[in-house]
């Protein structure tokens, strides 16, 4: 792997947003919308449960590493969505760059666009819902990389999909976190699902993780074994993405559907 | 003089229908060949193989003798690519889309060859402009600039001078031919203006129905078929392929 290219796909990135307002709000807007959303809505849960029970970390804490999480999924296939708007996948294929480069490039791209929303929300979280990071203690960081991982499989999957099927299929990627929500866990405990809700659950990492912020603020510690398991499905999901793209990059070589992309199928 | 590119019985099957039957041809170095033929001869379908966005069905390429089924990475170090198709990203400045073309390339002292591009296309007061106002034929001129970044050892043009105006299109070709005159690197040129063609190419190869049916010096290619001209015979070869295949 050549890190020139990889930094290639992170400059291009820098410039178009550096050069477009566009771009530029997007990368915090709907992150802080949330936090402003749920950050009163914990206010008022505070209020209105009078139970010693805080809602912030217990709330706010998961929405937040929740939104960070589809951030950097959208900040991955955002990347991937440039080349398809400029329809520039005939100049990037036609180069020596290898797969393994550009979804790396995608990638960083996503996880470095997504640390604005992140300090945004932690700024608003923080001075303004009183939110305090630290109550989760260092085991949270784990936990994060557990989201991270599983974010940029989501990411990838987004671009295999959106690879496959055309530019319009990009209705399909920027919902698939709101279609896992309800299963893993962000506002409520595993335990308020149907059992079979359960199940599903536990197929996606966040789950666990999400569990285990809850039990920290409850005073019950992390457990060591469900971050095991989270962090052991995380990497299934990123192989099984860059399976899925690179099974799908071969398709369209033998297809040639990269220099037909605009007609969204060739077979 | 030692191939730049080497095609070996390259076929593609789309289903029932073959694009490109079974062709051999090479690109010698400081060779300019032209690869001529009506709409859907099959030209870009062999460009795209060459250019590694798509699988032959069958054959072998090499590029500069590197296979590019098996080291796709390091044959297409060796080449570049302008074609109209395929413009440079309109939201990036030409300045920025060498910038970013330069390091997938790995090119090295890229500020100094973005320079001497910028000055020898003429593009010097452009640097700063966006690709997508620039006219087409700007457009052209930065597509053969980021063609020319990395000295590539096979140049592939699609088309290059359609856009071009013929005072533009004519100091191109003289660029085009200086650069295949150094003698380390070879041209494979498709163009539908056969004056173009004639003025350029050291070598013809006529395509029709995915295969190749002549091949040949421009200057002399037409009197040995019948034909004053090498528009004649390019309009024999798109409306009576099955003549000059008895031939």
């Amino acid at each position: 792997m050549k890190t020139s290219r990889i930094t290639a796909l992170m400059l291009r990135q820098f410039y178009l947003i550096r050069g477009s307002v566009t771009r530029v709000i997007p990368l915090f807007i709907w992150q802080a919308i949330d936090i402003v959303i749920w950050g009163f809505m914990t206010k008022f849960l505070n209020e209105f449960t009078h139970t010693n029970m805080n809602f912030v970390p217990m709330v706010l804490g998961t929405v937040l590493v929740w939104e960070f999480m589809v951030r950097v999924m959208h900040g991955t296939s955002m990347a991937f969505m440039e080349d398809s708007w400029s329809r520039n996948f005939l100049n990037l294929f036609a180069s020596p760059m290898r797969v393994s480069e550009y979804l790396s490039g995608l990638v960083l791209t996503g996880i470095t666009t997504s640390m604005f929303g992140l300090v945004v929300m932690l700024i608003l979280a923080m001075g303004v819902f009183g939110l305090s990071m630290l109550i989760y203690g260092v085991m949270i960081i784990p936990f994060i990389l557990v989201i991270v991982l599983f974010s940029i499989s989501l990411g990838i999957f987004g671009c295999a999909i959106m690879l496959r099927y055309g530019p319009s299929s990009e209705w399909f990627v920027w919902p698939i976190p709101a279609v896992i929500a309800p299963f893993v866990g962000v506002f409520y405990p595993l335990s308020t699902l149907p059992s079979w809700m359960q199940a599903v659950a536990h197929i996606f990492p966040p789950s666990y993780v999400f569990e285990n912020m809850r039990s920290i603020i409850a005073g019950n510690g992390i457990s060591i074994q469900s971050l095991i398991i989270a962090a052991a499905l995380a990497l299934i999901y990123i192989m099984l993405a860059c399976w899925c793209f690179v099974k799908i990059y071969n398709h369209a070589l033998k297809t040639g559907l990269i220099a037909r992309y605009s007609a969204e199928s060739v077979s | 003089m030692s191939d730049i590119l080497s095609l070996n019985n390259v076929q593609k099957i789309y289903g029932s229908n073959t694009a490109v039957e079974s062709i051999s041809f090479s690109v010698k170095k400081g060779e300019i060949v032209g690869l001529l033929g009506p709409n859907g001869a099959g030209k870009t379908t062999t460009i795209n193989m060459v250019l590694g966005v798509l699988k032959p069905t069958s054959g072998v390429i090499y590029i500069n003798g590197i296979d590019i089924a098996k080291q796709r990475s390091a044959a297409l170090e060796q080449t570049n690519f302008a074609a109209v198709y395929a413009p440079l990203p309109g939201n990036l400045t030409v300045t920025q889309n060498l910038k970013v073309f330069g390091k997938i390339y790995c090119v090295k002292n890229l500020k100094i060859r973005i320079e001497e591009l910028l000055a020898e296309y003429d593009l010097v007061k452009f640097r700063d402009t966006r690709c997508g106002v620039l006219s087409s034929g700007e457009q052209t001129r930065v597509s053969l600039a980021k063609a020319a970044l990395n000295n590539p050892k096979l140049l592939l043009l699609d088309e290059p001078t359609a856009s071009l105006d013929p005072s533009t299109a004519k100091d191109i070709r003289e660029k085009i031919r200086g650069f295949a005159a150094h003698g380390e690197s070879g041209v494979l040129w498709t163009s539908h203006n056969m004056y173009e063609v004639q003025e350029v190419c050291d070598r013809v190869l006529f395509m029709s129905k995915g295969k190749i049916l002549l091949e040949g010096n421009p200057k002399t290619l037409p009197a040995e078929h019948g034909k004053t001209t090498l528009e004649e015979l390019f309009i024999t070869v798109a409306r009576e392929p099955l003549k000059l295949e008895e031939k």
